[in-house]
């Protein structure tokens, strides 16, 4: 089915940045905002602006019968959601195949089995991917008896959590029933679910991850991976694209294990297939799967030459892929920062407000994804997300002094923002290096405690 | 007397950038204030607060907004996103047209999404002025129904 007009059910830079595509595809756009949101840049670009609820998302964003009613209402052939919000809630792919408006993205059942992470792990394992050593436990006892064949230190996750979220780790087996038990009293109140498992916790890891792109009909491509361990409490910080240093025999078996997750689900869309990577043993596991576009899809987009968005839209049409799998070429590196409005002295606080002067850099091989412009209302509602700066290089080291000038020169006065942290990760010695693991944060963080605190820009 | 929703804006920016936590603002029969409690309520409270429920004037073409408010008339404001219907059933006569009488818990309309019926009450007592939006047509969050002359 053709698609002529595309509802928007997010706000921010990823509203901006598919009403960018859309417009390329002479697609019209109809933008779901809150009460927070009718003045925002996204508001501006869009060819409809409709206004779903007040600011607070479970009243707006959150809320999938408003959201297709919005789409019904406008006439909109298709509703893209965005990452975060309903774009790995079931009920608004369903809404949507019951209502006859295509949902961009997978199938309801699709999204099912992979927010479900112990249902994920038995996929992946009948999929022939690695996962920890891990089991379900439903009492204390149970948890004790697999905490001592794990082993530890492990960690107690949520079934229905994701992203570092309705995690606990454990160092000593006597911890586990007290952690057990706070898990799963969080897991409820979280995400209505109280069910948990245990998984060996990988003490030095890489965050890797894979692209991919399903017709729905069993087909699976990739597109290369991204690494993603410049994380900060499991949030990314910074996110790169190829993973240095892997062996192409180990990033070969990421690529082909991903693809046949995927596969095995007959996935349709776009994804991601997360993995851990152990790289003294050469080895892997299985996360979890994102089924939505994500934050860091920018890097894929710049070494492979792909509009990720348009795939999702050609995909969701049912035109099916674009491309086969050797068609793709990982040309050079490329790398994204996170810019946030958070203040990095005071242990990453968000800092809402309003941006007065605001100035992104540009320039050969960069590219911002942004929402904010001089007098952009920060909400306290919302993420901190400011906005990406992506760099593309040749090569790594050419890449990240691209990357180094242009973080220099955003200037954005109003918010606190971790554009110091970036400048102080840019510069250090071990992540210029690469290949650092999901640690690599915290250890920069308490070396610049012990040194003299750098300058602010 | 009218105030903008630009005036708004302007007073809500002044309160932000101070350092009060409550405002009071009284001027020829309105009344206009706010604290600062919670953040995350903080634009809640604002618009649950203003007699004059002003809506900021959005940026798109949105329709009707109250850029401006007749101090002797109250817009009855969408509280969401939907179909509206001027009346309980297709061919029936609609719940109010102009010239109306209408009570706080007067039914002045329904709102359907997707299937689940809400009525919609005036919260106002007074007399219909004007009914701006169509029978069937999509209404917003915040978009002004009709507009009820007060009862004085």
């Amino acid at each position: 089915m053709a698609i002529r007009r595309i509802l928007i059910a997010n706000r921010g830079e990823i509203a901006v940045r598919i009403i960018r595509t859309c417009r390329k595809l002479d697609i019209e756009t109809v933008l779901a905002v809150s009460e927070a949101d009718r003045d925002s840049l996204a508001a501006t670009q869009a060819d409809r602006t409709v206004c779903i609820g007040p600011a607070r998302s479970s009243d707006s964003y959150l809320k999938a019968d408003t959201i297709v009613q919005a789409a019904l209402g406008t006439k909109a052939d298709a509703i893209h959601p965005g990452y975060g919000f309903l774009s790995e809630r079931p009920a608004l792919a369903q809404l949507c195949e019951a209502s006859g408006v295509v949902f961009i993205g997978p199938t309801a059942v699709q999204i099912e089995s992979v927010a479900d992470k112990v249902r994920a792990r038995a996929e992946a394992t009948s999929a022939g991917v690695p996962v920890a050593p891990g089991a379900t436990v439903t009492c204390i006892a149970e948890a004790m008896a697999a905490g001592r064949e794990i082993g530890t230190p492990l960690l107690v996750k949520a079934a229905s959590g994701g992203g570092g979220r309705g995690m606990k780790r454990v160092d000593r087996l006597e911890e586990l029933p007290a952690a057990m038990e706070l898990a799963a009293v969080e897991a409820q109140a979280a995400f209505g679910d109280a069910r948990v498992f245990l998984e060996r916790y990988i003490a030095s890891a890489r965050h890797v991850e894979v692209q991919v792109l399903g017709d729905g009909r069993g087909r699976v491509n990739h597109l290369g991976e991204r690494d993603c361990s410049v994380q900060r409490r499991y949030q990314k910080l910074l996110e790169e694209s190829p993973a240095i240093g892997l062996s192409d025999d180990c990033r070969r078996r990421l690529h082909e294990a991903a693809v046949r997750f995927a596969g095995r689900l007959s996935y349709r869309g776009a994804g991601t297939v997360e993995f851990l990577v152990d790289q003294q043993r050469d080895s892997f596991y299985f996360l979890e799967m994102n089924a939505r576009i994500q934050v860091e899809h920018p890097v894929t987009e710049a070494v492979t030459g792909f509009d990720l968005i348009a795939e999702q839209i050609a995909i969701a049409s049912g035109a099916g892929l674009s491309f086969v799998q050797s068609d793709v070429e990982i040309k050079g590196c490329a790398i994204e920062c996170r810019v946030n409005a958070e203040d990095p002295d005071n242990h990453f606080a968000p800092s809402p407000g309003i941006a007065r002067e605001v100035s992104w850099p540009s320039g050969d091989g960069i590219r911002v994804d942004t929402h904010i412009v001089a007098g952009s209302r920060i909400p306290p509602f919302y993420d901190s997300l400011l906005g990406k700066v992506i760099a593309h290089g040749r090569d790594r080291k050419s890449t990240l002094e691209r990357l180094r000038s242009a973080i220099a020169a955003v200037r954005i006065v109003g918010v606190k923002t971790n554009l110091s942290f970036h400048a102080m990760l840019l510069a250090d010695a071990e992540f210029q290096a690469g290949g650092v693991d999901t640690g690599f944060v915290e250890r920069l963080l308490a070396r610049g405690q012990s040194s003299p605190r750098c300058a602010h820009g | 007397m009218t105030l903008t929703a630009a005036d708004v804006a302007e007073i809500l920016r002044l309160v932000e950038d101070s350092n009060f936590d409550e405002l009071s603002l009284e001027f020829e029969g309105l009344k206009l204030s706010f604290r600062r409690g919670e953040r995350q309520a903080e634009q809640q409270t604002v618009a649950a607060a203003l007699p004059v429920t002003a809506v900021p004037a959005s940026a798109g073409a949105a329709p009707a907004t109250a850029a401006t408010a007749d101090l002797h008339s109250q817009a009855v404001i969408s509280p969401m996103l939907g179909t509206f219907y001027r009346a309980p059933k297709p061919g029936a006569p609609p719940f109010v047209t102009v010239g109306a009488a209408v009570e706080e818990d007067s039914i002045v309309g329904i709102i359907e999404v997707m299937k689940l019926m809400n009525t919609v009450r005036a919260q106002v007592r007074g007399t219909v002025a004007e009914v701006l939006v169509t029978d069937g047509a999509l209404v917003e969050y915040g978009e002004i129904l009709l507009r009820v002359r007060r009862a004085v």
